[in-house]
């Protein structure tokens, strides 16, 4: 028993959680945390392996199945002491969500019936895909839902059980949808995913119900209050929901329709996910919660009722079914139902007898579907009705199926045979209501019908006479195929005979854990005397054998009953919920987004409105500062370049022109009111802007037209108007205020030398104190522009191209595309430019500056070049690309930030120290200035791709000069005129 | 002073919205970039006005500063701003050069063209 929940050095009781030893006997155990993580980790292999062969694959997916296999056995000593093995790590302990999973007798017999069983399904797959199966994906799908399955079975977190129970819901969708090309396929998925993915929101708030009753959220802690359950007001309503989520998992009625319509799934999906482990999720479940949820009124009728009919049902629509996995899909509806009525009768001996047939079913199911899909593989059909007389041509099959079909059936001396016996006799003591007879009546009719779809399976399918139509001819696959059921048929004779030996420690373990407490000594064996259970058994045996003769009489009968058709009605309400869903959608989002915007000020006016008449207001604190000339005069600036843009933006350059005075303004503001560093920013910022827009003009139509009548334009104006008065009235009333309680400011002004190492406060918040808020900035900045370079490249790609490449410019263009003074100029001014930037960066911590600014000055340097001499002519002499740069940048951030968890600090602590260095002044070193350089990277690369990505557009071939001072005078003369003397061009002959 | 900020963010806010209730992409993006500066000279703001009063740390005397932590949460939003505008404005390329319509709307709402 390992337990490692000490927070402090986790990271190292992760690797040694994985082996552990037993701390009274010494014995090794394999942790549990290795065993759930071993399918997820296992996963990757076969996606990858598929290039080095089919072969490589399925190995890969079977050493990882077979190593989570021994794992688990090598705690069997363990749980068949009766001990639970647990593995416990607090993952968010404060939402009570924590990695506990502990190994019972329960979850053993689950995990081995899962990770066996996916043993023998990979074998089977491997010989069962074709060559056009992407078997990669199907191993990796198939180990996914493997380590979830685990997951939900070994974990002591109802909160963890809940995210593995979703993720099979998930993994079952990939797998049952997995032949994408079939119609039936994919809506088998969906169908499946929506049914079993609705009722596991209702199981996560049963759960969260259930957790909320008894204050935690570990299984364990849970199991051992069922008095503080059973007697909430909660209960009845936990409880309705906890089922509601296991009744869609385990196809129980009115649920059952989803499983035999994800029959369009690969036959090894079906054989594993719906005989031995997915549905079998809520049966599991329904045994788990048993010691709490079991022994009610409540309990008995939602659960053995709803067992009851499911097996009947099942059993009987089972009969009628002509495709071999539909009849079997139906069979195992009938019996999931079967054990669920057992849990639901809330005794011991119904429990041992459930964990008996769970045991029993997934050995012959699996076999059978095995079976079915060998018949599919190698005659090309299902269709019961085109097939018989395969005895003789396919006898491993034949032999293996009728093994298989006889337990199914409930014949001695099989495995079957026993768990229903046991069955028939629970019934015999189960009153319904005041009926002592209904639950046996019916149990007998159901155990009838499973005899006749058993016997029809063999007799339609493999007796009777040999026929000449089969669509392909049928013959035994090769061992690879027939040995995994084989395996289990082994295992189905040798059980029935031998039950105590094989199993009956294993089911005892597993049921005392399910009742959580002793069990009554049951031995299981095959003889129990002549008994009314033995009685029923051969009714249901010859009555099965009559109902098989009767078959045709009674199919024409079934097929002129009127009958609910599941996948209609269930088509129906998904329509009609598209409809509902597309109909709110589209009236509130019709597309036009000028009325979301007005929405949008409107209703935020709407509650501002509110807030103002509600709120209280105190009176004014501060003096109101006078206004010199100099931003008198800037103001009257702004309003006027603002009016203006506002009227003439319809000639977009000039708006263009406009905008740029308004940041230009803003900037200067910012300086005026003691915010540098905010000047320098804005101001660099609005040149690459600018340049941005520009270059987007060059492709967009150069005015505006009137798209909206006068009307629309004096409401959207004084929509508008309102919401300038608003905000400037709150941000009015905010400064003729003082703050009214203390801000945080004053400890930064406080620390910042101290703590930070700098004199420029605004630095030391962006590179220290909120360090990590800047690591996220540069990372989304440097996602915006990978964004824009993706869109240039599918832009690029499309049919756009031709349109660029083709494009006439609307006017004249220069002569001189390249100015020489401009040439000139820029690169003088590059290395100025650079170097400016260096000093703005390194003077950043004390004085205004920055990486922020640094990193956009240095664009600026660059953009010059690309705009002074060419696309082309840059674009050569840039060698690093601005990935690389973007990339470096956070790295450099990253690493830094890193750094500081080598002293055991937080990530992003920053250290600094002074250093002296002869002949140089003393100078500082500080961890935030390689975090700004990070920053400064980040920045540079992010403005360059932008830029450049979006200057692609433009490129045209030939409209380069071979040099960037070039000038060509012969633009925009006539082409020359074709020599009429010359003989011939190439065209002309 | 007070009252010439707070009217030039009101115009700024008036002028942005009006612009982003037009139709075309160009001028919603000019739009934005207004709303961007009210916002941002909002958020600034929002530390009361100072003049002469930066906050870098003096060594030699006790003066006083003005509040550091909106200028440095406004300097990020200009940068990331710019990120955001250089996003729309390839959006909003990408849309008309492949649709060869600068319209912002999906649908045409009866009676609201001219």
């Amino acid at each position: 028993m390992k337990t490692c929940n000490n927070s402090t050095g986790w990271k190292l009781s992760v690797i040694s959680a994985l082996i552990d030893f037993h701390p009274k006997t010494g014995e090794q155990l394999v942790s549990l945390f290795l065993i759930v993580a071993l399918p997820f980790l296992g996963a990757v292999f076969p996606a990858l392996l598929i290039r080095a062969g089919r072969n490589a694959c399925a190995w890969s997916a079977g050493v990882t199945t077979l190593l989570a296999f021994i794992g688990l056995m090598i705690n069997l000593p363990a749980v068949m002491r009766g001990e639970a093995v647990t593995a416990r790590l607090e993952w968010l302990p404060w939402l009570g969500l924590n990695a506990n999973f502990f190994l019972d007798g329960l979850g053993f017999l689950f995990a081995a019936l899962i990770l066996g069983i996916g043993l023998l399904i990979i074998l089977y797959a491997r010989f069962y895909l074709s060559r056009e199966d992407p078997m990669g994906q199907f191993y990796t799908y198939l180990l996914l839902f493997q380590g979830a399955m685990v997951g939900i079975v070994l974990s002591d977190n109802i909160l963890l059980l809940l995210v593995f129970w979703e993720l099979t819901s998930l993994s079952s969708f990939l797998l049952i949808g997995y032949w994408k090309h079939l119609p039936e396929g994919r809506q088998g998925a969906r169908m499946a995913l929506a049914v079993t993915g609705s009722g596991g929101l209702a199981m996560i708030a049963g759960m969260l119900i259930l957790g909320h009753i008894v204050g935690s959220y570990d299984l364990s802690v849970i199991l051992q209050n069922k008095e503080m359950i059973q007697s909430s007001q909660l209960y009845l309503p936990a409880l309705i929901l906890i089922l509601l989520g296991c009744f869609t998992k385990s196809a129980q009625f009115p649920f059952h329709f989803w499983l035999p319509h994800a029959m369009a799934a690969p036959t090894p999906v079906s054989a594993y996910l719906h005989s031995a482990t997915m549905v079998k999720a809520g049966i599991f479940l329904m045994a788990r919660m048993w010691p709490v949820l079991a022994g009610t009124p409540e309990w008995f009728y939602i659960v053995a009722t709803t067992g009851l009919i499911t097996m009947v049902l099942g059993a009987i629509i089972a009969l009628f079914k002509d495709d071999l996995k539909a009849l079997l899909a139906f069979s195992t509806v009938s019996h999931l139902g079967l054990v669920t009525m057992l849990l639901g009768f809330g005794t011991e001996i119904a429990a041992i007898a459930a964990i008996f047939h769970i045991i029993n079913h997934a050995t012959f199911k699996a076999a059978l579907f095995m079976s079915a899909g060998i018949v599919d593989h190698e005659t090309g059909t299902r269709d019961i009705k085109r097939l018989g007389g395969l005895r003789h041509l396919m006898p491993v099959t034949f032999t293996i199926a009728l093994i298989a079909s006889l337990s199914m059936a409930g014949l001695p001396p099989l495995n079957g045979f026993l768990s229903k016996e046991m069955m028939l006799e629970e019934t015999l003591h189960t009153v319904w209501g005041h009926s002592h007879l209904l639950v046996p009546g019916l149990a007998l009719l159901a155990a009838l019908f499973s005899a006749a779809y058993s016997f029809r399976f063999i007799a339609h399918v493999f007796l009777g006479p040999k026929r000449s139509d089969y669509p392909a001819h049928p013959h035994d696959p090769p061992v690879g195929l027939w040995l995994a059921p084989a395996f289990l048929v082994v295992l189905v004779v040798t059980i029935g005979l031998n039950a105590q030996a094989m199993v009956g420690p294993l089911v005892k373990v597993a049921a005392s854990a399910v009742t959580g407490g002793e069990l009554p000594y049951v031995k299981l064996k095959l003889w129990h005397g002549f008994n009314t259970a033995l009685l029923m058994s051969t009714i249901a045996t010859i009555g099965g054998l009559i109902l098989l003769v009767m078959h045709g009489g009674l199919e024409r009968a079934w097929n002129a009953m009127p009958r609910p058709e599941a996948k209609t009605i269930f088509d129906a309400v998904i329509g009609a919920l598209t409809r509902l869903s597309r109909a709110v959608t589209d009236t509130l989002h019709n597309g036009a987004i000028s009325r979301y915007a007005m929405i949008f000020v409107v209703f935020t006016l709407a509650i501002a409105v509110y807030a103002y008449f509600t709120g209280t207001m105190e009176m004014p604190t501060r003096d109101v500062q006078d206004a010199p000339l100099l931003p008198i005069v800037a103001w009257f600036c702004l309003i006027a370049a603002t009016a203006m843009l506002t009227f003439l933006h319809r000639n977009r350059q000039l708006a263009l022109v406009l905008i740029g005075v308004v940041g230009l303004i803003v900037s200067l503001s910012f300086n005026f009111l003691s915010a540098p560093d905010l000047a320098m920013t804005q101001i660099s910022v609005e040149v690459v802007t600018i340049i941005l827009l520009l270059l987007c003009l060059n492709f967009l139509p150069k005015t505006t037209p009137v798209d909206s009548s006068l009307t629309i334009r004096v409401r959207d104006a004084v929509i508008a108007g309102v919401a300038g008065v608003g905000s400037a009235a709150l941000i009015y009333a905010v400064m003729i205020r003082d703050f009214s309680f203390p801000t945080i400011s004053e400890f930064h002004l406080a620390n910042s030398y101290k703590g930070g190492g700098g004199t420029n406060v605004v630095n030391v918040i962006l590179v220290d104190f909120r360090g990590f808020d800047t690591f996220g900035e540069i990372i989304v900045l440097g996602i915006a522009a990978l964004v824009i370079f993706a869109l240039t490249e599918a832009v690029l790609a499309s049919n756009v191209r031709a349109y660029l490449l083709n494009r006439k410019p609307e006017w004249p263009q220069s002569g001189d595309t390249h100015p020489l003074m401009m040439v000139v100029a820029t690169r003088v001014l590059m290395p100025i430019a650079l170097m400016v930037a260096t000093y703005i960066f390194f003077r950043g911590h004390n004085l205004p500056g920055g990486g922020f600014i640094a990193g956009l000055v240095a664009a600026i340097a660059f953009v010059m070049q690309y705009m002074a001499s060419g696309f082309t002519w840059a674009a050569e002499r840039q060698r690093i690309f601005y990935h690389g740069i973007i990339g470096s940048g956070v790295l450099i951030a990253a690493a830094t930030g890193m750094g500081a968890w080598f002293n055991g600090l937080p990530f992003l602590t920053s250290a600094f120290g002074y250093v002296h260095l002869e002949p140089l002044e003393e100078f500082e070193l500080a961890t935030a200035a390689l975090f700004d350089l990070g920053v400064f990277l980040a920045v540079l690369g992010a403005v360059m791709l932008a830029l450049e990505s979006l200057s692609r557009f433009a490129w045209q071939p030939g409209m380069v000069t071979e040099h960037a001072m070039d000038i060509n005078p012969k633009r925009d003369d006539p082409p020359p005129e074709p020599d009429p003397d010359e003989p011939a061009t190439e065209e002309g002959k | 002073m007070e009252l010439l900020l707070a009217t030039a963010v009101g115009v700024l806010t008036a002028s942005g919205i009006y612009l982003i209730m037009r139709k075309r992409t160009f001028p919603v993006i000019l739009g934005l970039s207004q709303l961007t500066y009210a916002v941002n000279v909002f958020l600034f703001a929002t530390g009361r006005l100072a003049i002469n009063q930066p906050p870098i740390l003096n060594k030699y005397a006790e003066v006083p500063y003005t509040d550091p932590l909106p200028q440095a949460l406004v300097l990020t939003a200009i940068v990331i701003s710019f990120g955001m505008t250089a996003v729309i404005v390839m959006l909003a390329l990408s849309a008309y050069l492949s649709s060869r319509n600068d319209r912002i709307d999906l649908t045409e709402e009866p009676g609201d063209d001219a």
